[in-house]
């Protein structure tokens, strides 16, 4: 069978079986629709977190860009990773205790104060639909990429089935359906990458393979550093971006996980504090899972480009080169006309130009595996776009349900609310959809934002609710604010209003701005310490409230109170 | 215990200790040996690896997940001693 017939199978079987999952978990009750009814199992929880978190550019584009970046790539593994660490001992198992449903309620109730839910809710809106635009746009390039259909298409095939589960099930569809793309995507990932690190290290572990050593006994790595000084790139394994760049980037990306309110609400649907603890120790394990494969899929991935293309005769190069030649992630252009290929980092003679997408995507062409496995990466890429966007669009529409909707009219019934928050998801699937299809030029770029701007806003608020009593509503808008203006300004000045002073020279300590939510977080955090000190105490209430979520005892079901 | 101030405190004191040390570790791991002193580590070798790139693309991911089932691990303990788990 050819690889489209083969697509089609598996890509359909597994749409099927998400939406047998939706119509079985379906939602009846807010508190299924918000956080799954708070029965949810540590390790399926951890599971649907690993599947919400790990995105199409997780999936598809993270090891094409450590590929091209080498050791610099090291900010996403460890950004996206050591986030959980604080998630884990920081926040989760206080806002479980905490027992409600959403970040803003939390930031509402420890600040005793509408304005700083409103604030809250912003913030959250804010970062969920720069994010869910992009995912969108994702579903829609996958779609087209593996169906050969217009990406338009893509989107819109992508609505409809987010719109079925998320829709009709809320939470509580989202997080099995989660549990089974999470399945998929990993067996998907991994196929590949063990048959490749095989063939190149004989090593079916590619962790291990990694460090292990090409067919002349060289190890793979110090041989890929040869290999690219030769052309005149960077080392693979040395730096290229400033220490303090790095250090910045990466701080800000672990932090901003921890913020984010698609990640933390997920620690609001297990039964206990303890299961939030452990929950949020799977989903890492999980997430490394991937994320350990990646810089072995990266650095597998540019060895095998390099082998089989640099100096190689064009007439006689191997298929998968001309195959991704029809879709433009390959472009060869003979320069020089020798009837060779020259790879080299100087742009002028340069000859060979790959999209990084094309280290996953080509994986088992390059591999020469069966086509079955082609389909098979088809369905897991389409499975991590599509447990991502569902999760952002819960979180949009829970904080229109209920942290707008319930906080000025808080006597509608549950069986309204519900129906408003239905009406919300449906109404953000179209918004986003509208976005994938008329990608306004900002938002791929703005996605890597969200993160610096979840850092800036939510974080520092959040863990001084629980480890401070003394700040203060004052404090934590004053807080808030600054650190989201400041961020979102420091972006817009170097992404958009003046992008050719984005150079080291220009940005401040030389944190470029995708850095730039680390200081982001520590204004906000300085602000609100300085405001809370010059104005009154929290009440006695939120005193007894932050001393009741520090102890495991009396957790309960997350309730309505 | 919500109503023995003092008990409260020390269960407190000795949870922000545990985090203290933990998160000290997870700063060591990644910040530390994978970007600080990564040009140093990588002066050993490690297998094929260069023991700076190691931590920065590998080790501190495996680190990070020891120490969170390390944190659960304690504090459950933790949560036994002062009398505060869950039934």
């Amino acid at each position: 069978m050819d690889i489209l017939t083969w697509t089609y199978i598996l890509v359909g079987l597994s749409f099927t079986l998400y939406i047998g999952i939706a119509i079985w978990s379906r939602a009846g009750s807010t508190k299924e629709f918000y956080v799954a009814g708070g029965g949810v199992s540590p390790l399926a929880n951890g599971m649907a977190t690993a599947a919400d978190w790990m995105s199409a550019a997780s999936f598809i584009s993270m090891a094409g860009i450590i590929s091209f970046a080498g050791y610099d790539g090291s900010v996403y593994l460890m950004g996206w990773t050591g986030g959980y660490v604080l998630l884990a001992l920081l926040l989760a198992p206080y806002l479980r205790k905490f027992g409600k449903f959403t970040v803003p309620d939390f930031v509402g109730d420890r600040y005793y104060s509408n304005t700083a839910k409103v604030v809250a809710v912003i913030c959250a809106l804010f970062i969920s639909f720069t994010y869910v635009a992009g995912q969108m746009r994702g579903v829609g390039i996958v779609f087209s990429r593996y169906l050969e259909v217009p990406i338009e298409w893509g989107v819109v095939i992508g609505m409809c089935i987010v719109f079925f589960y998320a829709v009709l099930g809320g939470m509580k569809g989202i997080t099995y359906t989660q549990v089974a793309q999470y399945c998929v995507l990993i067996f998907a990932y991994m196929v590949p990458a063990i048959f490749v690190s095989m063939q190149l290290t004989g090593n079916p572990i590619p962790q291990l393979g990694l460090g292990g050593e090409v067919a002349d006994g060289t190890a793979l790595l110090d041989k890929l550093d040869g290999v690219l000084a030769e052309l005149g790139f960077a080392e693979y394994t040395a730096g290229r971006k400033g220490m303090m760049d790095v250090f910045m980037i990466t701080l800000a990306l672990m932090v901003g996980t921890a913020g984010l309110p698609h990640v933390i609400v997920r620690f609001f649907t297990v039964p206990k504090v303890k299961d939030a603890r452990l929950s949020a120790g799977y989903a890492l394990v999980f997430i490394a899972i991937l994320y350990t494969t990646a810089p072995a899929i990266a650095a597998f991935g540019i060895y095998n480009a390099i082998n089989s293309t640099s100096e190689k005769e064009i007439s006689s190069l191997p298929v998968w080169v001309s195959n991704w030649q029809k879709t433009n992630l390959i472009a060869v252009d003979d320069k020089n006309g020798d009837g060779k290929i020259q790879y080299v980092a100087d742009p002028a003679t340069n000859e060979l130009t790959i999209d990084r997408d094309i280290m996953v995507l080509a994986s088992p062409e390059i591999a020469e595996l069966p086509n079955w496995v082609v389909g098979l990466v088809a369905a897991g890429a389409m499975a991590a776009a599509l447990s991502t966007a569902a999760g952002l669009l819960l979180v949009i529409s829970t904080s229109v349900s209920r942290d707008l909707f319930k906080t000025f009219r808080p006597d509608i019934s549950e069986k309204k609310e519900l129906r408003i928050a239905r009406i919300a998801a449906a109404g953000a699937v179209l918004l986003a959809g509208y976005f994938g299809v008329n990608p306004p030029g900002f938002v791929a770029q703005v996605v890597a934002f969200a993160f610096g701007l979840a850092a800036a806003s939510f974080f520092p608020v959040i863990i001084m609710g629980i480890f401070s009593s003394r700040i203060n509503k004052e404090g934590a808008i004053a807080g808030m604010i600054s650190g989201l203006i400041f961020t979102l300004a420091y972006i817009i000045y170097f992404k958009f209003i003046s992008p050719e002073m984005n150079t080291a020279d220009h940005w401040w300590f030389g944190v470029s701005p995708e850095g730039i939510g680390t200081i982001g977080m520590f204004l906000n955090f300085l602000v609100c310490i300085v405001v809370s000190r010059f104005t009154p105490a929290p009440p006695q209430s939120v005193q007894d409230m932050i001393q009741e979520i520090r102890i495991p005892r009396g957790a309960g079901k997350a309730v309505d109170h | 215990m919500a109503n023995d101030p003092g008990k409260m405190k020390a269960y407190w004191r000795k949870n922000l200790k545990t985090l203290f040390f933990l998160l000290l570790i997870w700063f060591l791991v990644s910040f530390g040996f994978g970007i600080l002193w990564v040009e140093e580590l990588n002066q050993i070798h490690l297998g094929g690896f260069k023991l700076g790139f190691w931590f920065a693309q590998q080790g501190s991911i495996y680190a990070f997940v020891v120490l969170i089932f390390i944190y659960v691990y304690r504090m459950n303990k933790l949560d036994k001693e002062f009398d505060v788990n869950e039934e």
